[in-house]
């Protein structure tokens, strides 16, 4: 370890490229905890998201008008509004009218942080587009299973989750893949309201070493890593989910 | 029993199914009841916060429906400058998306790697990041033979913007060139046609259906990042709104209705370029 911050220390010297990140210490702790940060953010809202699409697919095949309008609303919404705005909305203008409470060392302090806003806002955010692309894989059923089970007796919940779900599923995995790809670049907008994810600490090292080519490449090239493990996994998952016979198992 | 007739035995007189005149199929109308409903639900919210905010502050300030109002050309010519770089980058990434998509699908094979390689590189990074790039990275005025050409902040976000939509629209051209079958190529060239004439003159038309909802489905992504600009400083319309929120004097609950109507005016641009792209979807019958 020691050996290798020489050796950078020596890169900088002689040819003026400046990667802080593995020399200096306290640089490496904060990219670290910004890449933390960033890795928190993208896992609760992908899972978050997940669930809301899950759940909004499945109520938009409601027999109640009223909450498939609702659904409705809520996607188109949040599609055709900037998430950034979205983001600011939530955090200065719903945070600033929610109470405020006293926290373990009796500061009074907003019920709701930025790190939890940006989750929620991002997620709701992930959310419209999954509810889309879940329905389109909802669609994509057929009919007649939908009536065969139904004949069996299941109820329309143990239809959605035990029979129109786990084929949806395989059929819109790569549109979902696609749109986890830009969930994860969309959390950088957290740094509009200064949560420590990657982006953040990274103009904070930029300014402070004064690397800003250096560190920029670093930067792209984290993000570049961090979508290639999403496009990884979700390939894998499809792989593992696929049926021979049915939508991208077709071919085995 | 099937509901489809049998066309074997028509009574005589009556013509066969073939031969009568072919008609098409009633077209299904763009559905405006939600557009409506939405816009009402939307304006009706901010009236809630906007009362709100007028019930709490006991009629001595300005409510902030007053506020929206009294401000909305400033804002509205903010939105304006959106609209207005979200154009230009769209303009810029799709003339050289084109040119990039065209290069990644030719026979010079070390054109061909840089260009996927660029194309990954920029639909990959996040749009922000390039954003910090290009205002960091170039600068801000450039000097040819002794005549200096400044380059405003708004001209290098626009820069910004117009590298993604570059890589995004490579992939829209190379994914609709792809799905085109293979004997139009092949009649082509049995007709003689270069491959240059192939390409523009029988390729790329057929294209543009499939690559049309593709691309303004892109366009309102763009219209959306374009209020990115206001984190590295450009003046548009999410600046001028913390702006006013300053020189009404700050008062919180003036934010949610100010960034309600910054979302309200999105919504409205946004959301009738979504319905019609949804209707040449639909009307082109093209699976994106």
């Amino acid at each position: 370890m020691d050996a290798l911050a020489e050796w950078f220390k020596t890169l900088y010297d002689t040819t003026g490229i400046n990667i802080t990140i593995v020399y200096d210490a306290y640089d490496r702790q904060r990219f670290i905890e910004g890449l933390g940060m960033t890795l928190w953010l993208s896992i609760t809202t992908i899972i978050l998201s997940m669930g809301i699409g899950v759940v909004g697919a499945w109520a938009q095949t409601s027999p109640f008008r009223a909450i498939r309008m609702l659904v409705n609303g809520f996607v188109t919404l949040f599609r055709n509004t900037p998430p950034l705005v979205q983001i600011f909305f939530f955090y200065f203008g719903l945070g600033q009218i929610l109470p405020r409470v006293e926290d373990a060392d009796g500061m009074r302090v907003a019920l709701i942080g930025n790190v939890q806003w940006a989750i929620i806002s991002l997620s709701l955010f992930a959310g419209a587009y999954n509810v889309e692309i879940f329905r389109s894989g909802v669609e994509a059923v057929p009919r007649t299973t939908v009536e065969a089970a139904e004949s069996l007796g299941y109820t329309r919940f143990g239809i959605y989750r035990h029979i129109v779900l786990p084929l949806a599923l395989r059929v819109c995995l790569p549109a979902l893949s696609n749109n986890l790809v830009n969930l994860v670049k969309t959390t950088t907008l957290a740094y509009a309201i200064a949560v420590p994810e990657l982006l953040y600490v990274s103009k904070q090292i930029w300014t402070d070493s004064q690397n800003v080519p250096v560190m920029m490449l670093i930067l792209l090239a984290t993000y570049f890593i961090l979508v290639g493990i999403v496009v990884f996994i979700m390939h894998r998952w499809e792989h593992a989910l696929a049926i021979p016979g049915y939508g991208q198992g077709a071919h085995r | 029993m099937s509901d489809v007739p049998m066309n074997r035995r028509e009574p005589a007189g009556k013509p066969f199914a073939v031969l009568l005149p072919y008609k098409r199929a009633a077209r299904e109308p763009i559905k405006l009841r939600l557009r409506f409903i939405h816009a009402l639900g939307f304006v009706g919210l901010s009236a809630i916060v906007g009362g709100a905010a007028f019930a709490q502050s006991g009629g001595a300030q300005l409510s902030a429906l007053e506020v929206i109002f009294k401000w909305s050309p400033l804002l509205l010519y903010g939105f304006s400058f959106n609209i207005l770089i979200s154009v230009l980058a769209m303009s810029i990434g799709s003339v050289l998306g084109l040119g990039l998509g065209l290069v990644t699908m030719g026979h010079n094979l070390p054109a061909r790697y840089t260009g996927w390689l660029l194309t990954q590189f920029f639909r990959n990074a996040p749009w922000l990041v390039l954003l910090f790039f290009a205002m960091f990275l170039i600068p801000f005025q450039f000097r040819i033979f002794g005549t200096t050409i400044p380059f405003p902040d708004w001209i290098k976000a626009t820069i910004g913007f117009s590298l993604p939509v570059m890589a995004n629209v490579a992939e829209i051209v190379r994914g609709a060139v792809r799905s085109l079958p293979s004997g139009q190529w092949e009649a082509a060239e049995s007709l003689a046609f270069s491959r240059r004439q192939t390409l523009w003159m029988i390729i790329l038309p057929q294209c543009v259906k499939r690559m049309l909802p593709p691309w303004m489905n892109l366009y309102t992504l763009v219209a959306m990042a374009t209020v990115q600009a206001s984190i590295v400083g450009v003046t548009e319309m999410l600046t001028l709104t913390s702006e006013v929120h300053a020189a009404e004097g700050g008062r919180p609950e003036l934010l949610a209705p100010l960034y309600g109507f910054a979302m309200l005016c999105f919504f409205l641009y946004c959301y009738p370029i979504e319905r019609f792209t949804h209707y040449l979807e639909r009307r082109f019958n093209v699976q994106t």
